[in-house]
């Protein structure tokens, strides 16, 4: 408030004292030499006063502020760039570990089958080879019985029939006449009883 | 209001008279607009610079944008040799802009409109540079006026017109000011009589014309400060680094 009627005042001393001149004026008033000198003074003062402001005070935190401001720009797009560089690494580091560790899983897969297909066949081999063994023993019992059978019949068939004819007859038989006529029947009719 | 466009020219004094001796030293219009230039300009700047942050407000940016602007100027016309002249080039380019600024508003007084502001500023300038030409190259600096690859019988004459063009290099910088300043205003005013006289019927071609010369004028402004400092920046480059 109190600016502006300091202001105003200024601007109407002006008109007063401009109305004042303006009657007396003709021509050029810069040609009119009676403020020169004060001119001159009052230039050389103030221009003198701004400049050693300027020169000593503004002017250099200016240059200072721009230079500030200029290398911290610069710190910022290094280390933004550096971090840049070391995530690129990084990620170039990820993705090495990652390839390897699938190569590595692929090859443990692959050893991981191979030795289950090579431990079934070997097992498949041993279980084969016991039951090949097994079977043949098998056999080897069923032929042993086969054979057994024919002579334990042929004797149970000669015992039998001595003590029958013993029985029937009250006469001691000899046995080698009827283990012969048994052998004679067996061969006979074996092929018959035990389809050989 | 005074019909005579010179009028706004006048300079009177404000309060008592004041002498030191002989020489009359009177606080005048002139002395007050010098002052109110001055004070703007230490108060822009001061503002400007105050604080430091990342991202500049706008008197910051402004204050950094002329810093800016003047040192490129330098070095673009003088080189990094004048480097130390920075201040006094970036002071003279701020005080005769904000002269010329402040003679744009209605009713102020145009301190840069008159021939005895500019000429000693030019005359300054023009002494100052011929005492750094001899301070760096001695006498060598009066080759500046024997032009290289000049024919013999032409050097008398080439010569004479050297020194002569640099001997006016102070009249030629201080008039082209300050016609420029005077011419702009004294325009300004006549078509603002013109309105006046035409009244409310005719006045309004006058009128469009005013606003346009305002634009121009502001643009003028600009331009003769930068044309004052950057001669003076041509001016300095001789002295600093003799090419002829």
């Amino acid at each position: 408030m109190v600016k502006k009627i300091y202001f105003q005042s200024i601007f109407f001393s002006f008109f007063f004292i401009k109305e004042a001149f303006a009657a007396e004026s003709g021509g050029m008033p810069q040609l009119n030499p009676e403020f020169w000198i004060s001119q001159i003074f009052w230039l050389i003062l103030t221009f003198g006063i701004m400049y050693l402001v300027l020169s000593k005070l503004i002017l250099p935190k200016i240059s200072k502020n721009l230079e500030s401001r200029k290398s911290q720009i610069l710190e910022n797009i290094e280390a933004a760039e550096k971090q840049r560089e070391d995530s690129d690494a990084k990620l170039k580091e990820y993705d090495e570990i990652i390839s390897k560790s699938k190569l590595e899983a692929n090859s443990i897969f692959n050893q991981a089958r191979e030795k289950v297909l090579k431990d079934i066949g070997a097992k498949r081999e041993i279980l084969d080879k016991q039951i090949d063994n097994e079977m043949a023993e098998a056999e080897e019992e069923i032929d042993a019985l086969r054979k057994n059978a024919r002579e334990k019949i042929n004797k149970i068939a000669i015992e039998t029939s001595s003590e029958l004819l013993q029985k029937l007859i009250g006469a001691e038989v000899n046995n080698s006449s009827i283990s012969a006529i048994v052998e004679d029947l067996s061969k006979r009719n074996g092929d018959k009883y035990y389809d050989n | 209001m005074a019909a005579n466009p010179m009028s706004q020219f006048e300079v009177y004094r404000i309060g008592p008279e004041i002498k030191v001796g002989a020489f009359d030293i009177s606080f005048t219009n002139a002395s007050l607009f010098m002052i109110l230039s001055t004070i703007s300009i230490l108060l822009v700047f001061n503002l400007g610079s105050k604080k430091n942050s990342i991202l500049p407000n706008k008197i910051q940016l402004l204050a950094e944008l002329s810093y800016t602007f003047v040192s490129k100027m330098i070095s673009d016309t003088a080189g990094s040799k004048a480097k130390p002249y920075f201040a006094f080039i970036f002071s003279l380019f701020m005080f005769v802009l904000f002269c010329n600024m402040f003679g744009m508003i209605p009713y102020t007084f145009t301190v840069t409109s008159h021939i005895i502001v500019t000429f000693v500023l030019a005359a300054f300038i023009f002494i100052g540079v011929t005492v750094i030409g001899f301070i760096k190259h001695g006498f060598g600096y009066l080759k500046l006026f024997v032009p290289s690859g000049v024919p013999a019988v032409l050097l008398p004459l080439i010569v004479v017109i050297e020194i002569i063009s640099y001997l006016s290099r102070p009249i030629s910088l201080s008039v082209r000011l300050f016609a420029n300043m005077m011419a702009g205003h004294t325009m300004m005013k006549v078509f603002g009589g013109f309105v006046i006289s035409l009244g409310i019927v005719g006045g309004w071609l006058p009128l469009s014309f005013s606003v346009a010369l305002t634009g121009l004028e502001i643009l003028v402004a600009f331009l003769q400060a930068y044309v004052f400092a950057i001669l003076t920046c041509i001016y300095l480059n001789d002295a600093l680094n003799l090419h002829h």
